[in-house]
């Protein structure tokens, strides 16, 4: 079904060269890719081998040196400071490795303090029932588990009913049990909202939960696989 | 020599936080400066004025008589506990200056005896004595020479009992009497318009019908006599002279003076200093407290390798410390320099030959100590974790902070979105430092409406005084009371529109134990120029019989209307009665008290006796007025209004930019520090989820909302309560300082109160503009990457 899809994501000899003193380093040398409308997309490699910069630069949190992105319509690589964070406000979902919920609010209100400003909503209760944390709405991150709070985070990410979701190692912090289940909770919302979801990890057993397969080594894209058959999370082990 | 390790990091924390540091630092250097200016100008004014009496031997005792012989003095010298008598001729004289059209007076002294035996000796600034021969050569009053530049050699044309003289100006000198130089009738010194003339005795005595007597007597008493006992017999002799009882050293014009600014400087002393230190050691302790919770790991390494918990803590400490030490070191140098300003200030208003400088070491050292102690006070409750975290927990991160759901139902009421509920819940996580920084920003708004107020004050004094109680252009004061024709005299000068009778009688008002001397003024039943005004400001009818007291001396004798007060005169046949008080009156100059002109004549038994005038000018035939008055024989004093008011306003006005200017940084350092200080921390605190917001598509602005909106939670918080604070100041700054000279009237306006928010709010913007850039440079990458 993917195939059939529009593109969502282009980019065409994508590159970064960050700056240090006399020292250039090279963290992406020319990426070409395309991602399609609802695709899962796991992107593997090692540290230091630019999967998080092109991540980046992808979600709109930092300018390419070279090269193009588009996202539909809009070229990101063009957009200033103020556009970038509209399209991120618009159309992106994030979800971090250490979750980064407001401690101060609880479940739904972290998901609301997206709902709030976003364009087209999903009700926050609605988002967590999603992840499966509809009854622990009220509790505060601090009296929630690492994986609970990721959920809430793949909550909150998806609420705005985003294009795309990017997830910077989501299991990253968790052990397999629980990891197991945020991938669930993910793999379930990009069914249920049709997010492009680009997820990176350096565990490649989840590889096999994903549409394609991408893997970065020192700056390029070294090796892309489509996966026939998706594998249910719960199959899957590390 | 080897930096051991901490101490490097000592200083490498200090220029890391380089801005929060010197935020802190100003605010003790505030407390520092204060302190020192404070209790230096203190110490230098009473020290000054303690040598200057001593070295020219200034009078214990002060008494005024109408005409006694000499021989007089040899009884008085014989009083118990008198050491020294100086039987002086103190009279006043009008200047007749060709250069100065308007009215001013002169106070003649007989020059104190020679060969250092005299009491209230001058200090001669330039020239030398009059040959004690000399019927025409003066020294005059150093104020009075440099208003109108008069020296050594040049003329002084005056009016001597009507009479016009030129006299010969032979030096130029200063006198213990006359520090806070007042002329009579005025409210502010005037150099240009009063001036002090010592002269030979000889000449004084031909002039003022005073061959072989004297007008005034000055005592100095032996160590340890009782002044209460000597004026009650100076009193009993002088009494059949026209004496109108003497007064002690402590209410002496000039003296009493010196004290009420004594006793500013001693309160600004008790409330400035500590305002500052306190809100010092609560910005040291929220800094160190977060510099604490920050480096947690490092403390829990540190601890593990084997440093031991002192250690650890007393790096902390030094890091205090050292604040402290900048603090300490900028305040010296402000506290010096704000001394010499203070100095300068002084010697326009008062008149010294010196000012004895107290640069005591002991006073910087106490300064320095007491802001140790504040920073270090602060320090030890952020400490106290560092000494009790084991190692292992301190190495392993932080449990997140818990927060509860508090104040449901104030959320729902405000509508609040998720970011304010984050600032709600936020400010409450951490009441204690929500409160303190409250409580300083508040401790601005209070420094600012305790001073600020003032001035709205002083703008109802001019009001009450001079537009609707003492409204006439000019008063003439005759040399002795006068029947009542001088009153159609007076008419008679030109440019004179209404003339209005006064009378003015010595008197001691007494009620139980508790008495008071002053002049009891006699004026028409109902006056229209110098009118006696009720506390609400409604003019009050003069009684047939009884006294209305203001209210300075009723409350000073403890009396309500309708109590019986005992009068004794003091001039005259000194007549006692009893009488009923019959009102209270408002009044902000001195103490009044008040009757109606017959019944004050039937008094003193008389007849219909006047002792000046009060008058409405034509404004158009002003100099022809000056000049009539001037030459009517009958004339001792002429008061002119406006001269005094502009006067007392330009003096004000002087000073006004001066305190204000002080007053608003001081309370703009504590502002600024606060807010700065708070902005950090809440920034440091919330920056990680800051940035989460960043990324999840929150604008800059947004994101700057939720941190100002917790200081903006703040600083609003603290506005009504730094206006009940500086309200409550300014209430106890207006008890302190009344006294017999004048009571400041309370006001305050609500311009205060809002002058004061606004110059804090301003500094609140400014230390918020300087975190502005912080949250726009927030790293949105980094946030994705770590833990916190």
């Amino acid at each position: 079904m993917a195939e059939q899809s529009e593109i969502v994501f282009r980019a065409t000899g994508l590159t970064k060269v960050y700056r240090n003193g006399a020292l250039e380093v090279h963290a992406l040398r020319g990426i070409d890719f395309e991602a399609r409308r609802g695709e899962f997309i796991v992107i593997l490699g090692p540290s230091g081998s630019g999967k998080s910069t092109f991540l980046n630069i992808v979600g709109g949190l930092d300018q390419a040196s070279g090269g193009e992105v588009w996202f539909e319509e809009h070229q990101l690589t063009s957009l200033g400071e103020a556009a970038l964070t509209q399209y991120r406000r618009d159309h992106v979902g994030f979800v971090f490795q250490f979750y980064n919920l407001v401690p101060s609010l609880t479940a739904q209100e972290n998901v609301q303090l997206v709902t709030e400003i976003a364009r087209r909503p999903m009700q926050a209760a609605d988002a967590l029932a999603l992840v499966g944390l509809a009854d622990r709405a009220h509790h505060f991150p601090a009296q929630l588990s690492g994986g609970e709070q990721q959920r809430v985070a793949i909550a909150r990410a998806i609420a705005k009913n985003p294009e795309v979701l990017l997830c910077d190692e989501p299991t990253g912090a968790l052990d397999s049990m629980t990891g197991i289940k945020v991938l669930e909770a993910l793999t379930q919302v990009n069914r249920a909202v049709g997010a492009t979801t680009l997820v990176i990890t350096h565990n490649a057993a989840i590889r096999d939960i994903a549409d394609r397969v991408i893997r970065f080594a020192d700056g390029r894209i070294v090796e892309e696989t489509v996966n026939a058959v998706k594998k249910q999370p719960s199959e899957v082990a590390w | 020599m080897v930096i051991s390790p901490l101490r490097r990091k000592v200083l490498r924390d200090l220029r890391r936080l380089w801005a929060q540091v010197l935020a802190i630092a100003l605010v003790l250097a505030a407390g520092v400066a204060t302190l020192i200016l404070g209790n230096g100008a203190y110490s230098s004014l009473y020290e000054t004025r303690a040598r200057y009496y001593e070295e020219n031997r200034f009078a214990d005792i002060f008494a005024d008589v109408t005409r006694a012989p000499r021989a007089l003095l040899a009884e008085i010298e014989e009083i118990e506990g008198v050491l020294d008598a100086e039987a002086r001729i103190v009279k006043l004289g009008l200047l007749d200056l060709p250069w100065m059209a308007e009215p001013g007076s002169v106070l003649f002294v007989s020059l104190p005896g020679g060969n250092g035996a005299g009491l209230n000796r001058l200090y001669l600034r330039l020239g030398r004595l009059p040959d004690p021969q000399s019927a025409r050569e003066v020294v005059v009053s150093d104020g009075f020479a440099k208003a109108h530049r008069l020296g050594p050699g040049d003329r002084l044309p005056v009016l001597m009992n009507g009479q016009r003289r030129e006299l010969l100006i032979t030096g130029v000198a200063l006198s213990p009497e006359f520090i806070y130089a007042l002329g009579p009738g005025q409210m502010m010194p005037d150099p240009r318009r009063f001036g002090v003339v010592w002269a030979p005795r000889g000449g004084l005595e031909a002039a003022y019908d005073l061959e072989g007597a004297f007008s005034n007597i000055v005592l100095k008493l032996a160590p340890g006599a009782s002044t209460d006992r000597v004026i009650e017999t100076l009193d009993r002799l002088t009494a059949r002279y026209g004496g109108v009882g003497a007064s002690a050293r402590k209410d002496q014009l000039s003296h009493a003076f010196l004290d009420a600014e004594l006793k500013q400087l001693s309160a600004m002393v008790k409330v400035l200093p500590p305002i500052f230190l306190l809100v010092a050691a609560m910005l040291v302790n929220m800094t160190l407290s977060r510099l604490i919770t920050l480096e947690r790991e490092q403390i829990g390494l540190l601890k593990a390798i084997g440093y031991t918990s002192r250690a650890v803590a007393q790096h902390y400490i030094e890091f205090v410390l050292l604040i402290a030490v900048v603090g300490i070191g900028i305040g010296f140098v402000a506290g010096a320099w704000l001394g010499v300003g203070l100095a300068q200030m002084y010697a326009r208003f008062f008149s010294f030959p010196y000012l004895v400088f107290t640069r005591d070491p002991q006073l910087y050292g106490l300064a320095a100590l007491v802001t140790l102690a504040a920073a270090s006070g602060g320090a030890l409750y952020a400490v106290r974790s560092v000494v009790r975290l084991p190692p292992a927990v301190a190495m392993a991160p932080p449990s997140p902070a818990a927060y509860r759901q508090q104040m449901g139902w104030a959320q729902s009421l405000l509508r609040l979105r998720q970011s304010g509920v984050m600032v709600v819940r936020h400010l409450s996580r951490w009441p204690f430092r929500t409160f303190s920084s409250t409580l300083g920003i508040a401790m601005a708004v209070a420094i600012l409406v305790a001073s600020l107020w003032s001035f709205g004050s002083i703008d109802r004094m001019i009001d009450v005084t001079f537009f609707r109680s003492e409204r006439h252009d000019a008063q003439i004061v005759f040399g002795t009371p006068e029947p009542l024709p001088a009153v159609f005299a007076a008419r008679d000068l030109p440019g004179v529109l209404v003339a209005e009778p006064f009378r003015s009688v010595s008197a001691r008002i007494s009620h139980r134990n508790l008495s008071k001397k002053l002049g009891i003024v006699g004026r028409p039943e109902e006056p229209q120029l110098s009118r006696v005004l009720d506390p609400d400001l409604r003019p009050m009818r003069l009684p047939d019989a009884g006294v209305i007291l203001s209210e300075a001396l009723a409350e000073a004798l403890d009396v309500r209307t309708g109590d019986l007060v005992t009068v004794d005169v003091l001039e005259g046949a000194r007549p006692s009665v009893t009488l009923p008080v019959s009102g209270i009156s408002l009044g902000y100059v001195g103490l009044g008290a008040a009757m109606e002109i017959g019944a004050l004549n039937r008094l003193m038994g008389e007849g219909a006796m006047v002792s000046g005038v009060s008058l409405q000018i034509d404004e158009a035939r002003e100099a022809a007025f000056y000049a009539a008055a001037k030459a009517a024989p009958k004339t001792e004093l002429i008061s002119v209004t406006s001269l005094m008011l502009s006067r007392f306003r330009e003096t004000l006005a002087e000073n006004i930019t001066v305190m204000v200017t002080v007053y608003v940084v001081l309370a703009g350092i504590i502002a600024i520090g606060v807010v700065y200080n708070f902005s950090r921390i809440a920034l440091s605190e919330q920056g990680r989820e800051l940035a989460s917001l960043r990324v999840l598509g929150f604008t800059n602005r947004e994101v700057a909302g939720v941190l100002f909106g917790e200081l903006g939670v703040v600083v609003l918080l603290a506005q009504p309560l730094g206006w009940l604070i500086g309200y409550g100041i300014a209430a106890a700054m207006v008890a302190a300082f009344s006294s017999d000279l004048y009571r400041v009237p309370f006001v305050i306006g609500r311009e205060v109160f809002a002058s004061a928010s606004l110059v804090v709010c301003a500094a609140a913007l400014l230390s918020a503009y300087a975190i502005r850039g912080r949250i726009n440079n927030l790293d949105m990458i980094e946030v994705l990457k770590t833990r916190e």
